[in-house]
């Protein structure tokens, strides 16, 4: 007589990478929406230009490794890496600049490495951090929010702008983002209340960065609850980067910004629910996953704070990709039913 | 002997190359060659310091004692690098000034050690001076190679700053891409380093496996008698 025997789990979810990739899409939809609306169609030709460089890409490396292609181009990976990199870079940005930050995401940062699930940097932010240490200028020239958008930017403009190069009419026309703001004000001696008083500045941070901001958290709050993410890597990154705007800002508010304007300021709220979280580059156990989020939280706030950039998500997540390994073996879990090792 | 050198280029040049290979001296191979005359420079100060001290060492290798033979080599070396580095000091001062502390360094630099440990102390003069120069050569071919890849992506310039090197008639032979092209910052940086070493280390071993694979194409094949074959 044979059982047939079957193990747990006996019922099963469609849980593959596919699945996991769209639902991130969905999640992403908000905060996506609000840059729209901000930006017209600026963020539409980095969306569009984003993931068709990076499926022709993935497409290329693919066949050049000789891999599956179909199973692996439709598993939506590539075009959440181009997602990510398109709201992060600024809006009307040149084809080229695109073009080759997906390079070094896709190619160098992906595939170089082993495809996906062998990466151990985070490619969208490689892509994202190369342009930003090759081309400064061009990375941090943000057009004013709403200026641009459908209402008074047509089609044919936007086409223009993003192949044909700029016109220089259009630079009086870019505002500096809220956080570079405050960056270079403050270094001109000014204190925060003046800062403020520009008109740039909404209740929270950034009149219009801070509804970004709020369409990521909405996104990311959809995602713990689809269970998608986990908590540990968006609470402990965000509470680290409150904590340590909060401790400086106690000291003095006239010099460093307050935790609610460092939390819904730049790429804080994007990071710690769509990139920190990647779950092939971020560290695996639940204690390793605070320490890892912590540790990116804190070099934000240091780098932006008193380094020469005026965000750092990208830097910080980087860095501590590079820790991961030694912190999921530090933080290996112990196996139910064995005694903790004394170290 | 004709073989020992036929052996001694392929293996310096190609086969065994310093850069590539056995990928000694990283230090001087990733710090200075943001363009090609840079390393240039350097490859042929690494050049000439390889050769003498290496032809030095090999001529007194049977009076050193091999216990100390690591200190002695090390002096010899030295010597040798310092000699080099007045000479460069006095005939092209700017080119010392870009180059300044990886031609000092040159004594610590592992390619130089190396020859000496593993080949010219155990052959005579004319054959480590040969090996010598051989990878040499070798090692700076990589640092132009490499140099003109950085300096290209990273400038969209070639053969800039050539007339420190070479006099001022040399000033014409910086060829430019283009006005409209300003470079990735990012490959004259050190990231851009590693990643341009690491794609030259990975073509050269596609070359090799694709030499390999049509050496083996066009190998006849030995028919063997059917009672013999194992």
């Amino acid at each position: 007589m044979m059982f047939n025997k079957r193990t747990s789990p006996y019922v099963t979810g469609k849980q593959d990478v596919s699945v996991i990739m769209r639902q991130v899409l969905y999640a992403l939809v908000p905060g996506t929406l609000v840059l729209i609306w901000y930006f017209g169609w600026g963020m539409i030709s980095n969306l569009l230009l984003a993931i068709v460089f990076a499926e022709l890409l993935e497409w290329g490396m693919l066949t050049l490794r000789q891999r599956p292609v179909r199973p692996f181009l439709s598993d939506y990976s590539a075009v959440v890496t181009a997602w990510l990199l398109a709201v992060a870079m600024p809006a009307f940005a040149p084809w080229w600049l695109i073009a080759l930050a997906m390079v070094f995401a896709v190619v160098i940062a992906k595939h170089l490495y082993g495809g996906l699930g062998y990466n151990p940097f985070n490619p969208a932010m490689i892509g994202y951090a190369a342009m930003l240490v090759s081309y400064p200028v061009q990375m941090t020239i943000w057009p004013a929010p709403l200026d641009f958008s459908f209402a008074h930017i047509g089609l044919g403009q936007a086409v223009q702008q993003v192949f044909a190069g700029g016109s220089q009419s259009w630079d009086a026309l870019t505002a500096a983002t809220p956080l570079d703001a405050v960056k270079v004000n403050l270094g001109l001696h000014k204190t925060l209340n003046e800062i403020y008083a520009n008109g740039q500045f909404g209740l929270l941070a950034g009149q219009a960065w801070q509804w970004v901001s709020m369409g990521w958290l909405l996104g990311g709050l959809w995602l713990l609850w689809q269970r998608i993410i986990s908590w540990h890597i968006p609470v402990a990154l965000l509470g680290s980067l409150a904590l340590m705007a909060g401790i400086f800002w106690m000291i003095n508010p006239q010099v460093y910004a307050s935790p609610l304007f460092h939390l819904f300021s730049g790429a804080a709220m994007l990071g710690a629910f769509f990139i920190a979280t990647d779950p092939v580059s971020a560290s695996t156990t639940p204690l390793g996953k605070l320490y890892y989020a912590g540790g990116i939280g804190a070099f934000t706030y240091i780098i932006r704070t008193w380094g020469g950039y005026p965000d750092a998500v990208a830097f910080s997540v980087i860095m501590l990709n590079m820790a991961v390994p030694l912190i999921d073996y530090y933080t290996q879990p112990r196996v139910y039913g064995t005694k903790r090792q004394q170290g | 002997m004709n073989a020992t050198y036929r052996e001694l280029t392929l293996a310096g040049l190609w086969n065994n190359n310093p850069g590539l290979v056995q990928l000694l001296g990283l230090c001087p191979l990733m710090a200075v060659t943001t363009n090609v005359v840079n390393g240039l420079g350097l490859g042929l100060a690494t050049l000439l310091a390889l050769v003498s001290s290496n032809f030095a060492i090999s001529l007194v290798r049977d009076y050193i004692r091999a216990e100390i033979r690591i200190p002695a080599f090390v002096l010899i070396i030295a010597g040798n690098v310092t000699l080099i580095e007045m000479l460069i000091h006095a005939y092209f001062p700017e080119l010392y000034a870009i180059l300044g502390i990886f031609i000092p360094l040159i004594v610590t630099n592992c390619i130089v050690i190396g020859r000496s440990e593993a080949y010219a102390s155990k052959n005579p003069p004319l054959h480590a001076g040969y090996d010598s120069l051989m990878m040499g050569i070798g090692f700076m071919l990589v640092l132009m190679v490499l140099g003109g890849l950085r300096e290209l992506v990273g400038n969209g310039t070639l053969f800039a700053q050539a007339h420190l090197m070479f006099g001022e008639a040399a000033r014409g032979m910086t060829i430019s891409l283009g006005t409209d092209f300003k470079g990735i910052l990012l490959a004259a940086l050190p990231p851009g380093a590693f990643i341009g070493l690491g794609c030259l280390v990975a073509l050269k071993n596609y070359i090799d496996k694709r030499m390999a694979q049509t050496a083996k194409a066009s190998q006849p094949i030995t028919r063997q008698p059917l009672g013999e074959a194992a």
